[in-house]
């Protein structure tokens, strides 16, 4: 079967930098952090990081009430995202109403905020009487991809992957392969989330939070560094606007890179231990899928959120495939983990990069981890043409997931 | 309560859930043409109602028939005086 080649035409982001593709590039090239010191973690009990990336102020406005009423922060940052896709790409209203084009757009979970504050009211005296209508639409799995439908008046497929921080990567995965098969011609993918307490408690229980940075935030988290000790929480959007190739060049729509592979599979080893044989296993994946060869790829977007198991088991897995010519950098360093979205806001960052001939580093890289010094690290922006990147998203749950992308015209 | 004060209070509450300006807080204004309301906002409308007013008008039938401002001035004014009688 001859699949469709499908390519991106826009991009947008909502991040830890602000709104916008633009200023997220930036941030990541000119080395700056995104993580601060977060005031509201001091009043939860027994958590010891306290610190995030979080968005700063936006206009939620800009979203007419009819649409935002049912939005919790993230859909917020995801239909401010996609709405920048839409224009980057400069598609126009029809195409969006055609029914040929779809969003695959997750989150880790609903709006745990929204869920807190329900609960809150609900358990003074089991009444719902105060419940408000658009709750459902607040904390249902797919409200993210619901709400950008809606406002962006998008009627094509709708599918809402959640696989924690695999999902972004999985939802432009998805995506892709919609296109590629032609069940639809373009589809506007990506991941979001908002931050909560609960999220870096997840990873301060389980001993993966960063807790020694409290007092100098911007200098963690730090990827495949000696000194790394773990996660910092953050939030966010990346959308891309994927779309055929065809179609893409017969609308004059500028191009800015090609998905050309994509894999996911399960890692059964552990729920929460990552597996470099899994992890290897994955990108052996996605190159067959992409018809290359490891010897093609000029850049590895790392998932490595600081944490030792993480980053080790990656840059053993990184280094069987491709040994130690591959550029690798994470940007987790710049602007922690935004879980569900870390993956379309990380690959996004990266084609930013890219189109300037460039690749953004690891931010807080200081001291290698001799555990991980086989591989070339980035630690500061390099003047290469990428020609092939691969992206990694490595999930709890045993979730990992990979794509190809490709310098267009390649 | 007076009457103007059940006004403003309605209009106030109303103006805050649904983002509208206090200016269009007209009694022949349409919720639906005019304040752009949908079945999901009167449901909404009813819970800021019954915490303004700390009374209880989930079950009213007449809540359904309303278009204008108007109507929800007199429904809540119609309320407060049952409400009064009764005690």
């Amino acid at each position: 079967m001859q699949l469709r080649r499908v390519v991106v035409t826009g991009i947008g982001a909502v991040s830890p930098f602000g709104c916008g593709f633009e200023r997220l590039t930036e941030g990541l090239l000119t080395g700056r952090s995104a993580v601060a010191y977060c005031s509201a973690l001091e009043s939860v009990g027994g958590l010891r990081s306290q610190i995030a990336a979080l968005v700063p102020t936006l206009d939620a406005k800009a979203i007419p009430r009819k649409f935002r009423r049912s939005m919790s922060a993230m859909s917020i940052y995801a239909t401010l995202a996609g709405q920048e896709a839409l224009t980057h790409a400069r598609l126009d209203d029809a195409a969006c109403q055609d029914g040929r084009t779809g969003v695959v757009i997750g989150s880790t979970v609903g709006s745990t905020l929204t869920t807190e504050e329900f609960f809150t009211d609900y358990l003074a005296d089991h009444s719902l009487e105060r419940m408000k209508s658009t709750l459902f639409f607040h904390i249902m799995n797919h409200s993210c991809a619901s709400n950008v439908a809606q406002a962006l008046d998008i009627r094509g497929r709708l599918l809402a992957p959640s696989a924690a921080c695999s999902t972004g990567c999985q939802a432009i995965g998805y995506g892709f392969e919609m296109i590629a098969f032609g069940k639809q011609d373009r589809m506007l993918c990506g991941g979001a989330d908002e931050f909560h307490p609960l999220t870096v408690a997840t990873f301060d229980v389980m001993h993966a939070a960063s807790i020694n940075f409290n007092a100098t935030p911007t200098q963690t988290p730090r990827p495949f560094d000696r000194d790394r000790d773990g996660v910092v929480c953050a939030e966010g959007s990346g959308i891309l606007l994927l779309e055929e190739l065809e179609l893409a060049k017969a609308r004059g729509a500028k191009i800015l890179a090609e998905i050309v592979g994509f894999a996911t599979l399960t890692d059964s080893s552990n729920i929460a231990n990552p597996n470099p044989a899994a992890m290897t296993e994955c990108m052996r994946l996605v190159l067959a899928d992409a018809g290359l060869e490891a010897a093609a790829v000029d850049y590895v977007n790392a998932h490595a959120t600081a944490t030792e198991q993480g980053d080790i088991a990656e840059a053993q897995a990184i280094h069987e495939l491709f040994g130690a010519r591959v550029p690798v950098s994470s940007f987790k360093g710049h602007m922690g983990h935004a879980m569900a979205a870390s993956g379309s806001l990380e690959l996004a960052g990266a084609v930013g990069a890219m189109q300037r001939g460039l690749i953004a580093p690891t931010l807080n890289l200081e001291h290698i981890d001799p555990a991980c010094a086989q591989l070339d690290h980035v630690r500061q922006p390099r003047e290469t043409q990428v020609n092939v990147m691969v992206k990694n998203n490595f999930a709890l749950g045993g979730v990992n997931s990979s794509i190809v992308l490709r310098r267009y015209p390649a | 309560m007076t009457e103007q004060e059940v006004v403003a209070l309605i209009n106030s509450s109303l103006a805050e859930e649904f983002e509208l300006d206090l200016e269009d807080m007209d009694a022949d204004a349409d919720i639906f043409d005019d304040f752009g309301l949908d079945s999901l906002d009167i449901v909404d409308m009813v819970i800021v109602l019954e915490s303004a007013f700390k009374f209880k008008i989930r079950e009213e039938r007449a809540i359904r028939k309303i278009r204008k401002l108007g109507e929800i001035y007199t429904f809540v004014l119609g309320k407060l005086n049952e409400a009064e009688q009764a005690s």
